[in-house]
């Protein structure tokens, strides 16, 4: 919990309308052990394992993906190494009619809502049917934005589309703590209060962007608390928990689709890989800190739940994995096996009917592709 | 609806197309700074929220951005926001959201998301305006892929190109003339047909000499031609209204026919759409050419404080120039 209350003449103790506090939440410490009470849902063994699973999916995929690219396989890639537990909490407390706004870090919420996750290798590999959602075309959820903190805005005007259609629906955007010092982050904060849009904002605060740390990011002390000058709830849970991201999630999106505005959500985690498959995090991370967050890292946590529960054992483990394997391999066998695209592609959704000057350059196009020379 | 014969200006036009759309499709919604109750800051929304209530015209904060983004969240659920971007020189805090996104959606989700936005705007000096109130882009959203960018310039022509530009599938820059907001009054019945976009006008015929613009240059076009006709030279002139798509087979048969072609309009001349044009007419015309392509353009320079605007936009005589230049050469 933090409490803002200072004593200068411009947020003086006397002025207690500065004044306000960034609730954190916790339900299972670092050693798995509940903090507090915890919600139905965790203790139902059959739901915490599906949980876990997904985690690990996660996990292997994200480290699959990882050796594609260096393999040259596949193009720059995100991990999402550490960051596990915010995604697949955000996956479980969504429901089918909402809409995911993801930025680049959010597989788990994507693989929880039923993306075929070829569609993310392909991608990642420069080939954009990967957003075209084979198997899940059907999907409202936008393609994953790269370009930092832009989705904020289109999030909030699908929660207006979900205003105006009286829909009970709610949509989720997340974003990276570096993205929090983007305009369109606090327009987006601003807009979605002044109309009391159906949106929950996450920030996965993993502490670094790209090589830059929070504290030269920003001097706000959370920031959940860039909520509170938007009229927005904000509130800090422990990124590393699965159970609480899960359950704050699911309160703040029913808060929304029952039209009661939007929430503002800084999950803490941390980065345990480097910023892409370009990037060398060694370059710049203190010594010390890597080997301090593995101590919190939100997959390990959840594992040991389960064991204190004796819902879990090593034999299950190892089928888990095994099963998770296959699973991967199958979908990394089927991306390699994409057929490729025609350079026609590059016209063919550039407009709903192509205009007649891009129909003629689409020929020479084709006529020129595989031409070597 | 009733077939109006009161005569309105380009604005009215704009209101009346805006009002039409709203009436007959009920996704369509009209969002931007100052466009419910004050009724746009020109006027173009006035008594639309009235007519059709606050959930369809949106008074929003002052961020362009913020327009653009959300009207892209709007549009990606199938609604169809169109927003006003008060002045084009305005319209760059949104740039990154309409050429990052808005433009890209369908594209990079393979059709899975379109994103049938309008962004109107009011364009181009003249009218005594202060500091950037008075830019012309419509250069940099021709350059840009999955756009259509389309210039109004009479009531008639803003009335039926506005309708189109609802109606069309992709994210269309509707930029309005400010300085022809109330020069010219037309009859617009409002029928609701829409005209085409990617169709050039011709708006006067001739032989000697084609002269193409759009926007408010058309005025000081239109007048040229008036010159040159009392001079014995028949010049034809077009508006091309349509900058993307671009109707090249109407440029380029008017060109084929005269020879001689002069391009004009208010933005800088460098990379400005005039070159585009002149490419086109020398891949494509250069033996039906019997003088160089000419073009009379705004100075690569910005835009000047009002005082100097007149020098800045091109005159009849900056134009009459040009054309007897094309003239004298042969």
């Amino acid at each position: 919990m933090t409490e803002f209350d200072s004593s200068s003449r411009f947020s003086g103790k006397a002025d207690k309308q500065y004044a306000f506090v960034i609730p954190h939440y916790q339900y299972l410490d670092k050693e798995g052990k509940p903090t507090q009470s915890l919600p139905n849902f965790a203790q139902d063994k059959a739901e915490m394992l599906r949980i876990y699973r997904a985690l690990q999916w996660i996990r292997h995929f994200d480290q699959k993906a990882i050796n594609l690219q260096r393999t040259g396989k596949m193009g720059t890639y995100p991990s999402v190494l550490g960051q596990e537990a915010i995604s697949v909490g955000i996956g479980h407390a969504m429901q089918k009619d909402d809409v995911l706004v993801p930025y680049y870090r959010d597989i788990g919420a994507q693989y929880l809502r039923g993306l075929p996750m070829e569609n993310i290798l392909r991608y990642w590999g420069g080939d954009e049917r990967g957003m075209a959602f084979a198997g899940l075309s059907e999907s409202e959820d936008f393609p994953l934005s790269v370009p930092i903190a832009s989705q904020c805005l289109h999030a909030v005007g699908i929660a207006k589309a979900f205003q105006y259609r009286k829909q009970k629906r709610a949509v989720v955007v997340t974003i990276g703590d570096g993205g929090t010092s983007q305009g369109d982050f606090y327009e987006a904060l601003n807009l979605a209060g002044t109309w009391q849009a159906p949106v929950v904002f996450v920030i996965n605060n993993n502490r670094w962007a790209i090589s830059v740390p929070l504290s030269l990011q920003t001097h706000c002390q959370t920031l959940a608390q860039k909520g509170v000058a938007a009229g927005i709830p904000g509130i800090q849970v422990d990124g590393n928990d699965v159970v609480a991201v899960k359950q704050l999630m699911q309160e703040a999106l029913h808060q929304a689709r029952e039209g009661q505005g939007p929430v503002l959500i800084e999950a803490l985690s941390y980065r345990l890989g480097d910023h892409t498959t370009a990037d060398d995090a060694s370059r710049y991370r203190p010594a010390g800190e890597l080997e301090q967050a593995w101590i919190e890292e939100p997959v390990k946590r959840v594992q040991s739940y389960l064991s204190h529960q004796q819902w879990w054992d090593d034999n299950q483990e190892q089928a888990l994995q095994a099963q998770i394997q296959e699973e991967v391999t199958a979908i990394v066998d089927s991306y390699l096996t994409t057929a490729a695209q025609s350079a026609s592609a590059m016209f063919d959704h550039l407009y709903a009917t192509l205009p007649d000057d891009l129909k003629i350059q689409r020929e020479q196009a084709l006529r020129f592709e595989g031409v070597s020379l | 609806m009733s077939h109006t014969t009161t005569e309105i200006t380009l604005v009215e036009a704009v209101n009346q197309a805006l009002a039409y759309a709203m009436q007959q499709d009920p996704d369509v919604i009209v969002l931007g700074e100052d466009v419910g109750t004050n009724g746009g800051v020109f006027r173009a929304t006035a008594g639309l929220l009235d007519k059709f209530g606050a959930d369809r015209v949106l008074d929003t904060p002052l961020a362009e951005s913020m327009i653009a983004g959300a009207s892209i969240g709007m549009a990606a659920q199938g609604l169809k926001p169109v927003c006003e971007l008060q002045f084009m020189g305005f319209v760059l805090p949104a740039i990154d959201q309409l050429l990052s996104h808005a433009i890209r959606m369908r594209n990079r989700t393979r059709g899975r998301i379109g994103c049938p936005l309008v962004v109107r705007t009011p364009f181009g000096g003249g009218i005594r305006a202060p500091e950037h109130h008075a830019e012309s882009f419509e250069s940099l959203f021709a350059h840009s892929p999955g756009c259509k960018v389309v210039v109004a310039s009479t009531p008639a022509r803003a009335y039926g190109l506005l309708l189109a530009a609802i109606r069309d599938p992709d994210p269309v820059i509707f930029m309005e003339p400010m300085r022809v907001y109330r020069l010219v009054k037309q009859a617009v019945p409002d029928d609701g047909i829409a005209l085409p976009l990617g169709r050039a006008f011709v708006l006067r015929e001739g032989a000697d000499v084609t002269l193409i613009s759009w926007g408010a240059s058309i005025q000081e076009t239109l007048q040229t031609a008036d010159e040159l006709a009392k001079q014995g030279i028949s010049a034809e002139v077009i508006d091309v209204a349509s900058i993307k798509p671009l109707d090249t087979e109407t440029l380029l048969r008017s060109v084929q026919k005269t020879g001689r072609c002069v391009i004009v309009h208010e933005a800088p001349r460098t990379c400005g759409f005039g070159a585009e044009i002149a490419a086109i007419i020398s891949e494509q015309a250069i033996y039906s050419l019997v003088a160089p392509v000419q073009r009379v353009t705004g100075y690569d320079v910005q835009i000047p404080y009002f005082q100097l605007e007149k020098a800045y936009i091109p005159s009849v005589a900056r134009i009459l120039a040009a054309a007897k230049q094309t003239l004298e050469l042969v």
